[in-house]
């Protein structure tokens, strides 16, 4: 195996149990940099757990994740996000009462602290980037628009651009497409294929069509467990996973 | 036309200046020509609330967390400034015929033989002015850090600031040698020589008052228009996908509780200068709810309606109280309960869904063919 330090994050026998029970189990994987890699796998096999594990919100039992060499099992949430770590949610997590603007400048990464925050003036790069940022997720024309009025797909683009607009070295992603319509669905893998340059993406999905067209690896879960790993052919070939998943 | 956030951000901003303008003419011009000194130094006592109901709009309305407990940095901020007042009427030639002479009379009664230290530094202005401020910051900061670093919110929050007013109110009472016990800080009379108990003296402090209600006012409006209202307002809503944005979420909820406590001090500090005294009533469990029910009723999503409603229940309280002092409580039960189930929004909400849409189109007929379309937003004043 590879020195784990070349790769952007290496998770090595990370284990966390709730009462007991083990919802991730010794679990080691690896991301490239520039790479799209998509965990797959049943139902309460662990996959949203991980994400968790990684963005520092469920405390690891054991193990380690180095991301570019840094151990995060120890950082806060938000040092997480500083290093270079987003994340976004299953269920589209905006804020509502604000304008698509206002998601998207809170997600600009300047005046994090309260006096910075305080201090924090909309200037001519802001609005630029926010501006950049919403013609890429197809919301130019809704800049002004509470996000509650956005469609269920629309919200989830936000969420996205509210990530890219951090510009994360890793970004996670826990089910994108899930609930979105055919078309929706299109742009969203078009969106994804277009800001992976320069970062990796790590994600989470149901949609086996979908996991064909962006994913470069896949790594099956179950049980906490890795059940399989490789490219989607090899997944796809594997037995194990057949029985268990791909089948029914 | 464009409808850029700017534009829109400049429409927003001339009607809450506007209104904030309103109030003003309202408080500094209208009342007083209006008023004998003895109504107007009630609705100076009244205003001291609107601080507070200024602060829970913030940490409430905006933040999403309710502090049933804003009456503990009203009230330290009211004894700051009582201590003062105390000491410098509590003069060797002024008490002497107590057996101690120099100190606060409740002391003397007491068996107190000297000042306690901590009342000391209260012998100066300027740090009893600091005082006022500081003290309640600093204790909102330590329960806000050690309650939102645990992340503790929401119900808890609420019946942990509780269970300090009680605690609070309790050590007030029972210290009754330093604190001046269940009669509080009384008779109070002079400021640096200055009478504050003439009528000229009250007209002087309700105008001082007023201004600094309407500071408060335009420092509350800078916090909610910069990025870290609308982080606040970001958090009431999602509070995780705000930390997974990069924030430290309890720094800021730790600052707009201390912002809270803060602004409730300068109230607490105003109300012992114009009604003369100070005492743990206004420290408790009720008053602290009923602060929160003045800002309900106002409406907790907006500043101006914090104020209005403030003035309004505590001038029916004052009129029931006058007519039928039993009826009082059930009243402000009813509001209470009428507020959250008919209008959560409060007395704002209630101008902002009917009132507003009718000015709007009177505006627009009048400036007809001119501009239409221009984001007029006019002054959310709840009652005039």
């Amino acid at each position: 195996m590879a020195n784990p330090t070349d790769y952007l994050l290496a998770v090595e026998g990370l284990t966390v149990s709730f009462d007991g029970f083990k919802a991730v189990n010794d679990l080691s994987f690896y991301v490239d940099s520039n790479e799209i890699h998509v965990i797959i796998g049943p139902n309460g096999a662990g996959k949203t757990t991980v994400l968790d594990l990684i963005c520092g919100r469920t405390k690891a039992s054991g193990g380690s994740i180095k991301f570019r060499n840094r151990e995060l099992t120890a950082m806060k949430e938000h040092q997480i996000v500083k290093a270079g770590v987003g994340r976004k949610f299953q269920n589209p997590s905006i804020y509502d009462d604000l304008t698509v603007f206002e998601n998207l400048e809170i997600s600009y990464p300047r005046g994090r602290t309260v006096f910075g925050a305080l201090a924090f003036k909309r200037d001519a790069a802001v609005r630029e980037r926010v501006a950049e940022i919403a013609e890429m997720i197809f919301l130019a024309d809704h800049l002004d628009q509470r996000a509650e009025y956005l469609s269920h797909g629309q919200k989830q683009w936000l969420e996205i651009g509210m990530l890219l607009i951090q510009d994360p070295e890793l970004l996670m992603l826990d089910e994108p497409v899930a609930g979105m319509s055919v078309n929706e669905r299109k742009k969203t893998a078009e969106l994804l294929n277009r800001i992976i340059r320069n970062r990796s993406v790590l994600v989470i999905e149901h949609d086996m069509k979908f996991v064909e067209d962006i994913a470069h690896r896949v790594t099956v879960l179950h049980q906490g467990r890795i059940l399989s790993e490789g490219s989607m052919e090899r997944v796809k070939a594997d037995p194990k996973v057949v029985e268990v998943y791909l089948g029914h | 036309m464009t409808r850029t956030p700017q534009s829109r951000f400049f429409g927003r901003m001339d009607g809450d200046i506007a209104g904030i303008l309103l109030l003003a003419a309202l408080l500094i011009v209208i009342l007083p020509l209006g008023l004998d000194i003895f109504r107007l130094n009630m609705v100076g006592k009244y205003l001291t609330y609107a601080f507070v109901a200024l602060g829970l709009v913030l940490c409430w309305g905006s933040a999403g967390i309710l502090s049933l407990g804003q009456g503990i940095f009203f009230g330290i901020g009211g004894y700051c400034m009582a201590m003062f007042l105390k000491l410098e009427a509590s003069s060797p030639e002024a008490t002497k015929i107590q057996s101690t002479p120099g100190i606060p009379d409740f002391m003397d009664w007491n068996q107190l033989k000297e000042l306690p230290w901590f009342w000391e530094p209260f012998h100066s202005l300027s740090f009893s002015i600091v005082a006022v401020v500081a003290v309640p910051a600093l204790l909102a900061f330590i329960v806000g850090l050690a309650m939102f670093k645990r992340r503790v919110g929401g119900v808890y929050f609420a019946i942990i600031t509780q269970a300090f007013a009680a605690i609070l109110t309790i050590l007030i009472v029972g210290q009754q040698g330093y604190t001046g016990g269940i009669n509080g800080i009384t008779d109070l009379r002079t400021l640096k020589g200055w009478d504050i108990r003439t009528d000229e003296a009250k007209l002087v402090l309700y105008f001082v008052n007023a201004a600094l209600l309407i500071g408060c006012l335009l420092l509350c409006l800078y916090v909610r228009r910069s990025k870290l209202g609308r982080i606040l307002v970001a958090l009431r809503d999602k509070e995780d996908r705000v930390r997974f944005s990069g924030y430290d979420v309890a720094n800021f909820k730790i600052f707009v509780f201390c912002f809270a406590a803060a602004l409730s001090a300068v109230g607490g500090a105003m109300f012992t200068l114009q009604v003369g005294f100070m005492s743990p009533s206004f420290v408790g469990i009720v008053p602290s709810i009923e602060m929160v029910i003045y800002c309900a009723v106002g409406g907790r999503l907006s500043l101006l309606g914090a104020v209005y409603g403030t003035l309004l229940v505590n001038w029916a309280k004052t009129m029931l109280s006058e007519s039928f002092p039993e009826l009082w409580l059930f009243a402000m039960g009813a509001l209470f309960i009428g507020v959250v189930m008919v209008f959560p929004n409060g007395l704002a909400g209630l101008y902002q869904q009917y009132i507003a849409p009718h000015l709007r189109r009177l505006t627009a007929r009048r400036s007809d063919g001119a501009a239409a379309g221009a984001p007029i937003i006019p002054p959310h004043t709840a009652a005039d």
